[in-house]
């Protein structure tokens, strides 16, 4: 289970939808397992919008990571600048496209290389685990739950 | 031949063997790797996207989304929920890139609104037809699946469901608790009238999308409406040609 997806889990129980509480899933005894996924600079720069910052810090601190930016990295700026509007330039952003390309080589590493093995997700609003196992997580409910 | 649908719950008819059975018939694969390819294609993807698959299975259809060239728009990444933990195991020893989920897509869809670009399905919705217990009903299941799948998506995102509807009555409800749950709805035959029939429910969320890409469509059956638009309306069938009249 890759850090990008935990990033937009839920709890699947009916009563959580509306409690801010189950988001994210917090994680109890994870093991931690490195894959190798080619890097894709493209999809990066279409999911990094979507992904919630402050649930990923919460996320990596649970499972060990410190290095987390405490903002989410602006890169967009750069990505529009060279295709589609070439007027707009990086005004967020004063460094140079060096550190642009290793924030986002370490993103790539954290939320698509770093997977969770074994562990649980725990809901904060309900307390159901869902367990991970082989890095597949279980969310089936039972039927009094959904 | 008998439906697997009318034989045993998707779990329990997935078993071990069932799954390898699946995975490994070269037959399987070949029509898998169609559908899947047209389900692509239906998508129109322009950037790689973060993609649901509904009812993964082996993964047979997200190492296809793995793999599609960037000049194509990929690669793509993907999220897989099956109710089968002997396909999922499958999918496991056959080292697939995307994320799994050992999940009930009748339960819903347990990711936060506007997550995915795209979702994907390849021959799993017609098993929310069946309910496994006195607890669930067909329309509950599917309301609940349809009502998640919508939320999941992001605004402008596209859903492919290709099914084998069992009949006219269960294609009809299946449609037509997509649009309920706020879906811009069309579905798309091919092969119609032929054996290897291929059905495809084409979804999207926030209808405008739908007008081009139905344009010169032949020998589709067309739904559409947001919300209540359609409930209680039965589908038209619109002739190729008249088609686009329908807006």
């Amino acid at each position: 289970m890759k850090i990008l997806t935990v990033n937009f889990l839920t709890c699947a129980v009916k009563a959580c939808k509306s409690s801010p509480l189950s988001f994210p899933l917090h994680f109890q005894d994870a093991e931690l397992e490195q894959s190798d996924i080619e890097y894709n600079a493209a999809f990066l720069r279409n999911i990094l919008p979507r992904v919630d910052w402050e649930a990923l810090k919460i996320t990596a601190n649970e499972l060990g990571f410190t290095t987390v930016p405490i903002e989410k990295p602006d890169l967009t700026p750069t990505s529009t600048a060279t295709d589609k509007n070439p007027v707009r330039l990086p005004i967020n952003t004063s460094e140079p496209q060096a550190t642009d390309e290793k924030t986002m080589r370490d993103l790539h590493t954290l939320l698509l290389e770093t997977e969770v093995r074994e562990g649980k997700m725990v809901c904060g609003n309900c307390g159901h685990e869902y367990k991970i196992k082989e890095g597949i997580a279980n969310f089936l409910l039972p039927s009094h739950l959904v | 031949m008998s439906r697997p649908e009318d034989t045993l719950p998707p779990d329990l008819f997935y078993n071990d063997a069932e799954s390898r059975k699946y995975t490994t018939s070269s037959r399987i694969q070949n029509v898998q790797v169609e559908m899947t390819n047209r389900a692509l294609s239906l998508l129109h993807l322009q950037t790689p996207s973060l993609i649901l698959d509904i009812g993964c299975g082996s993964g047979l259809s997200g190492e296809i989304l793995s793999s599609v060239a960037p000049s194509s728009g990929g690669p793509h990444i993907w999220t897989g929920m099956d109710i089968s933990a002997s396909m999922l195991e499958i999918a496991l020893q056959r080292d697939v890139e995307g994320d799994l989920l050992l999940a009930d897509i009748g339960q819903g869809v347990p990711f936060r609104a506007g997550t995915f670009d795209a979702a994907i399905s390849i021959s799993a919705v017609q098993w929310l037809c069946n309910a496994e217990s006195s607890d669930t009903s067909p329309q509950g299941r599917l309301a609940r699946f349809f009502g998640g799948l919508y939320a999941s998506l992001k605004r402008g995102g596209r859903a492919v469901c290709q099914f084998y509807p069992k009949n006219e009555s269960q294609r009809s409800m299946v449609s037509a608790a997509a649009i309920r749950a706020g879906f811009g709805a069309g579905i798309l035959e091919d092969g119609g009238g032929t054996k290897g029939a291929k059905v495809y429910l084409v979804l999207s969320v926030g209808g405008g999308l739908l007008r081009g890409l139905w344009r010169g469509w032949r020998g589709w059956m067309l739904r559409r409406g947001v919300g209540e638009a359609c409930k209680g309306r039965g589908g038209r069938r619109l002739g190729g040609k008249g088609g686009s009249s329908g807006f």
